[in-house]
């Protein structure tokens, strides 16, 4: 479904990506792993479109999409929801949500904001307060909402689980899951390695810009090296 | 007297706030301070001359001219000044502010060349119509000063505040970034933004040759700093502390020139930056929330 081949960006002079390479197979959820500094955030924001790659090609249901404008590529159904919520904090949690769905033109926008306002119960309570006043747990259901009611083929979620506190993430990550068996491909960039790669198919490992490994998500999570050198385990 | 002087600082502070506005909305998406806002303010107002006096065309017609020339000055401005300076490499995040200053003085230096440098009146056909209750006279330029400024603020907060172009451009001015990951055509919003202000400039121009019967090229200056005074008064990029910001400095300047000092009149707008920014500097409507 995503194809990423030879991808090389940079912030300034600075080479941040160094030929990354990356699939995403339809209906799958691919991890990205790594530690700060990494280039994840930067492999998302060069995906969604933020950024534009010097060099190499992204391709999105076959179809070349390198270069276009985040919102374009919204239409082409890649959404991202970005590295630390931006929750719009001046509009109200309802606003928040009818800006996800900005770029539709179908009549299922208002039966979908039910859908969400359902599933997501907090988001009903406070649907007239302003995003800024949620929690950091309560923000990333508003962002992950608002970035479903885009209707997203392909979600990008970058460190859902930051700063939230455990009760919460495991919630966030039964979500992710729950969105992912409706029918959208998720690609997702953890620091909670393990519980992240618990949901995945596959997984990527990224160093200084550069994949060092990749493999089944299961066979990650049994490798003795990943597991020392990234999900923090050590060796006895 | 007092109801006199309080009529007449509403209808100038009414006056102030849209101008206010058009600054107001360019700061909120753009960040920056659109220092040629005060020049095409000024041709707006000249555009009135022209057609209502020079012409002889009904007022309706000035504003319809004025609004469509300064609409196509925002776009201009837009695409020509401000564009090509944004997201490129090595751009000192002034250089936009520099912009707009050349584009004033370009405008200011135009309006000499092509009006002259004197002082042309500002007739409307009613100016000498009036309302007496009791003892206060009202004219009817103030009335309709004051509905057409009501009207503007009004469908301005209701556009912002309910259509999907309007929240469109509330989430630009609150992060360009998750606007566009949200769908948002940044660059057209911009657009957007920068024509209706400069109308809403435009529109504010005729308003004050109206109120003053006077337009002179000169007058965009003081009127830009004004307006610059009263964003920092409210808030930078509030539409509300824009609204507020006008009504408190043309209140605040109509009673220094009854009960204090007339010479102090345009004092009194950078006194207020002062003390606003001295006692609460994000301004009287707090952080940068555009509602």
């Amino acid at each position: 479904m995503l194809k990423v081949s030879c991808i090389h960006a940079f912030y300034g002079n600075i080479q941040v990506l160094k030929n990354i390479d990356l699939q995403v197979e339809e209906g799958s959820i691919v991890t990205i792993l790594g530690a700060n500094g990494a280039g994840k955030t930067t492999t998302m924001k060069t995906v969604a479109g933020l950024l534009k790659p010097q060099q190499g090609k992204i391709e999105f249901l076959g179809e070349d999409v390198t270069g276009l404008r985040p919102d374009q590529l919204l239409r082409k159904g890649i959404a991202l929801v970005p590295e630390g919520r931006q929750i719009l904090a001046g509009m109200t949690v309802m606003e928040n949500l009818e800006m996800g769905a900005y770029h539709r033109k179908d009549n299922e926008i208002g039966q979908d904001l039910e859908k969400v306002l359902e599933r997501f119960p907090i988001l009903k309570e406070r649907e007239k307060q302003l995003g800024g006043t949620l929690s950091g747990g309560q923000q990333q259901m508003l962002a992950i909402a608002r970035a479903i009611l885009s209707r997203p083929k392909l979600l990008l979620l970058d460190e859902p689980s930051m700063g939230l506190a455990p009760l919460i993430v495991a919630d966030i990550f039964k979500i992710i899951k729950e969105i992912n068996e409706t029918g959208t491909t998720v690609l997702l960039v953890e620091q909670n390695a393990r519980q992240a790669l618990k949901i995945s198919d596959y997984g990527y490992v990224l160093e200084i810009g550069k994949i060092v490994a990749d493999g089944k998500a299961q066979d990650l999570l049994n490798d003795p090296r990943i597991m020392e050198a990234y999900l923090g385990r050590k060796s006895s | 007297m007092l109801i006199e002087q309080l009529i007449n600082g509403i209808t100038l502070g009414s006056i102030y706030a849209i101008v206010a506005l058009g600054f107001t909305l360019v700061f909120g998406v753009l960040g920056i301070i659109n220092m040629a806002h005060g020049e095409i303010f000024m041709f707006g107002a000249f555009i009135g001359v022209l057609v209502t006096t020079s012409l002889q065309l009904p007022l309706w017609l000035g504003f319809l001219a004025a609004i469509l020339i300064t609409a196509v000055m925002g776009y201009m401005l837009e695409r020509f000044a401000l564009r090509p300076l944004r997201h490129k490499q090595g751009v000192s995040h002034l250089a936009p502010l520099i912009s707009t200053i050349g584009v004033s003085i370009l405008l200011e230096n135009l309006s000499h060349h092509l009006f002259g440098a004197g002082n042309h009146p500002f007739r409307a056909s009613f100016a000498e119509i009036n309302f007496q209750i009791g003892s206060i006279t009202i004219y009817l330029v103030q009335i309709v000063i004051f509905v057409i400024s009501v009207i503007l603020m009004m469908a301005l907060s209701f556009w912002l505040g309910k259509t999907k172009a309007g929240k469109a451009l509330r989430a630009t001015a609150e992060n360009l970034e998750t606007a566009s990951l949200l769908g948002v055509d940044t660059k057209r919003i911009i657009t957007m933004t920068v024509i209706i202000a400069s109308a809403m400039g435009g529109i504010a121009g005729i308003l004050v040759g109206m109120a003053f019967n006077s337009v002179t090229p000169q007058m965009g200056l003081s009127m830009g700093l004004k307006g610059l005074a009263i964003i920092i008064l409210g808030g930078m990029g509030n539409v509300k502390g824009a609204m507020a910001g006008g009504l408190i400095l043309g209140l605040a300047e109509t009673f220094i020139v009854v009960y204090g000092d007339s010479g102090y009149r345009d004092a009194i707008a950078f006194l207020a930056i002062i003390v606003i920014l001295l006692i609460r500097p994000q301004g009287l409507f707090g952080q940068k929330i555009s509602t």
